[in-house]
């Protein structure tokens, strides 16, 4: 990666600083993630997307951006990317899922906040993301308090827009988020001069819901009596996935669900026979946080789903590709976005019937909701989602947590006991 | 299963204070150890392993993983193990609670003797016996004679923090007012049981229930426990033990793969 140095220098970023912090990550993927027996080979494409996430993909942006398109940062997957494509902008999302950033967040920001806010802050204030300073406009979004009045400090300094979310799913929410999409797609031609056209409107909804079925496929996978792929390994597609350029990963993703078919047929497997089923449930997992489902997976159980924004929720509904005009396609879009079940949502009865009906379709032992430290909407939820896991006989715990590593022994005791409790 | 004569085992619970040893045969407990876990466990586990025989050994608590890297031994989370031990000592309770050194947890027990829900306290150590050591000793008492001067105590003080860093200042100010140790000490006690009867509710509500770990010696936590949960709340002889002793059960089930 040395040969970006020059290219990190003159982004201003601490090279010295962010130098150390690749080597920890590194080394932590090392561990967590390439070190595991029997992975698919298609994965090394998805490594080297991780690798290379603050090296090549940033020159490759770079590059766009010298030709004259805009880079957007989001930190949400209720941004919809379509219409920054269609635009010729390029979306990268940007939460951190590091831990060594977060005492940088802390010199200004409340430490009660979750992990993820403050990563994601943290690496910029420590000069560590390499996409701070190429971004031409954040985009962020109303999902929770803590990064709503993030925003607000965020917009004094740089270019930002804020999606409003509603938080209630009737007709006037629709009608809100129909017109949030709507100024989004104004926000996004001033940006960048282009006018969207229903043309590349209709090419970007396109490629989004190939990308949305290829990870679906992906995740299809996972629901074998002994799936060919790792959770820890089907993590690092979505990570990657919300990071590389949607077209060529669609490609990647297309050699590496045949592979899994072929082994899928072979029986091959990273996992023992007797490995306990478990779906992960909750907060997301963004690039560099691999903690949870490395616990898991390294005390004798799989994770076989992912019922997050670094899962489900990012590939689940396709946008309508029949809009016959940019009008229509903006609707067909807020309906699909619309669709999301985010726990900032109230009620949010859709998502805790989804859990349960996700569990029972990926064949799940156990359930293991994964909260974010100080996420409320997430973990106040869970008391609703374990209610119904209950009901349906599905064995779950509730893990709140953030980056560090000092409660990994607890949490090994709490997923090692789950697992047991499902095996005797 | 490493050694395996069939008639006794070996359960040893690695706590973050206290690594109990424990050997069962067909008839209970033949012989039990207690010593502090401290800074280098291995060196005393490997010092008593040289008088285990032909037998299985199960280790268990937080320092599991490093007992089975030395020592050829099974593994099993402490929560099965407290279960398995809290079924053999009471077959009839229907959940147990367990305070030890860092951790408090409560576990469900099922009727055909495995376990069901458990919960345990986060990370920090409010609710545990680290948190009650550490009050004792703002206080002046040895942990030993702790709970029997709270309980001793009229009526509790009135506190607010349960955290250890703030309760400490906030006794040092109580202590500073001139408020009676005794009742501090009872108002301790008595929010470590709410806390982890908060816990257990969850889990159950009527019948019997083991309370277990190093901190069921403390009479004034039992007797807030029995003030929060009802009268359904027993202690065993050897309360500490019952985890060891768990594992080593575990050994011995796991010895007869026919039963």
């Amino acid at each position: 990666m040395s040969d970006h140095v020059q290219m990190w220098e003159e982004l201003g970023l601490d090279v010295e600083l962010h130098e150390k912090v690749l080597a920890s990550i590194g080394a932590s993927y090392e561990t967590i993630i390439a070190s595991q027996k029997n992975r698919p080979e298609g994965m090394q494409y998805f490594d080297t997307v991780i690798h290379e996430s603050h090296g090549g993909r940033v020159r490759e942006i770079l590059d766009a951006k010298s030709e004259g398109r805009k880079m957007l940062g989001t930190f949400c997957i209720y941004v919809p990317d379509e219409i920054a494509m269609a635009a010729s902008a390029i979306p990268v999302a940007l939460c951190g899922g590091t831990s060594f950033s977060i005492p940088y967040a802390e010199t200004m920001f409340p430490r009660d906040i979750c992990p993820l806010v403050k990563s994601t802050l943290g690496l910029s204030f420590s000069k560590t993301c390499p996409y701070g300073p190429i971004k031409d406009m954040a985009v962020g979004e109303t999902t929770c308090d803590a990064k709503k009045k993030t925003w607000d400090i965020l917009a004094q300094k740089i270019n930002f827009h804020v999606l409003e979310i509603p938080q209630k799913k009737t007709d006037m929410g629709r009608e809100l988020w129909l017109s949030e999409v709507r100024a989004f797609r104004h926000r996004v031609e001033e940006l960048t001069g282009n006018a969207i056209e229903r043309e590349a409107l209709a090419d970007a909804i396109k490629l989004m819901n190939r990308k949305r079925r290829l990870l679906a496929d992906m995740n299809e996978f996972r629901k074998a009596p002994r799936p060919p792929i790792s959770g820890r390994d089907a993590l690092v597609v979505m990570q990657g996935a919300l990071n590389d350029d949607p077209a060529r990963i669609c490609d990647r993703l297309e050699m590496l669900n045949a592979e899994l078919a072929d082994r899928l047929e072979r029986g091959v497997s990273p996992f023992p026979d007797d490995a306990v089923r478990v779906l992960v449930a909750g907060c997301p997992s963004v690039m560099g946080n691999w903690k949870i489902h490395h616990i898991i997976e390294s005390s004798g159980g799989m994770v076989v789903c992912d019922e997050s924004c670094t899962g489900s929720r990012y590939f689940t509904h396709y946008v309508d590709e029949n809009g016959s005009t940019v009008d229509e396609q903006l609707a067909a879009l807020a309906d699909r976005y619309f669709k999301i079940d985010c726990s900032c949502f109230t009620p949010n009865t859709e998502r805790v019937e989804n859990v349960v009906g996700l569990a029972t379709e990926y064949g799940a032992d156990a359930v293991i909701q994964y909260i974010l430290q100080y996420c409320h909407t997430y973990n106040i939820e869970a008391i609703r989602v374990n209610g119904a896991l209950e009901k349906a006989g599905i064995p779950s715990i509730t893990i709140e947590s953030d980056y560090g590593e000092e409660d990994e022994g607890q949490l090994r005791t709490r997923v090692e006991a789950l697992l047991e409790s499902v095996r005797c | 299963m490493h050694g395996n004569n069939g008639t006794s085992a070996v359960g040893i619970d690695i706590g973050s204070r206290m690594t109990k040893i424990v050997r069962v045969s067909g008839n209970g407990i033949t012989d039990s150890e207690i010593f502090e876990t401290g800074h280098d466990p291995l060196d005393l586990i490997q010092k008593t392993a040289s008088s285990f025989g032909d037998e299985a050994v199960v280790a268990t608590g937080y320092g599991r993983r490093l007992v089975r890297a030395h020592l050829p031994c099974s593994v099993v989370t402490e929560i099965r193990a407290c279960a398995r031990g809290a079924r053999y000592i009471d077959p009839d309770c229907v959940a147990v609670i367990d305070i030890g050194g860092q951790d408090s947890k409560a576990i469900e027990l099922k009727g055909d003797g495995g376990f069901g829900r458990f919960e345990m306290n986060d990370r920090c150590a409010a609710g545990t016996g680290r948190f009650l050591e550490v009050m004792a000793g703002t206080l002046g008492y040895t942990i030993d004679t702790f709970g029997s001067e709270a309980l001793l105590a009229d009526s509790p003080a009135t506190i607010n923090s349960m955290c250890t860093v703030f309760a400490e200042s906030e006794i040092i100010s109580m202590l500073a007012r001139g408020e009676d140790r005794r009742r501090i000490a009872l108002s301790l006690h008595v929010a470590v049981a709410r806390r982890v009867a908060a816990m257990a509710s969850r889990l159950y509500s009527s019948g019997r229930a083991l309370f277990v770990g190093g901190v069921a010696n403390n009479p004034c936590i039992g007797a807030s426990l029995i003030e929060e949960l009802g009268n359904g709340i027993i202690v065993p002889e050897r309360p500490e033990l019952t985890v060891a002793l768990g594992a080593a059960l575990i050994g011995l089930d796991n010895g007869h793969p026919d039963d």
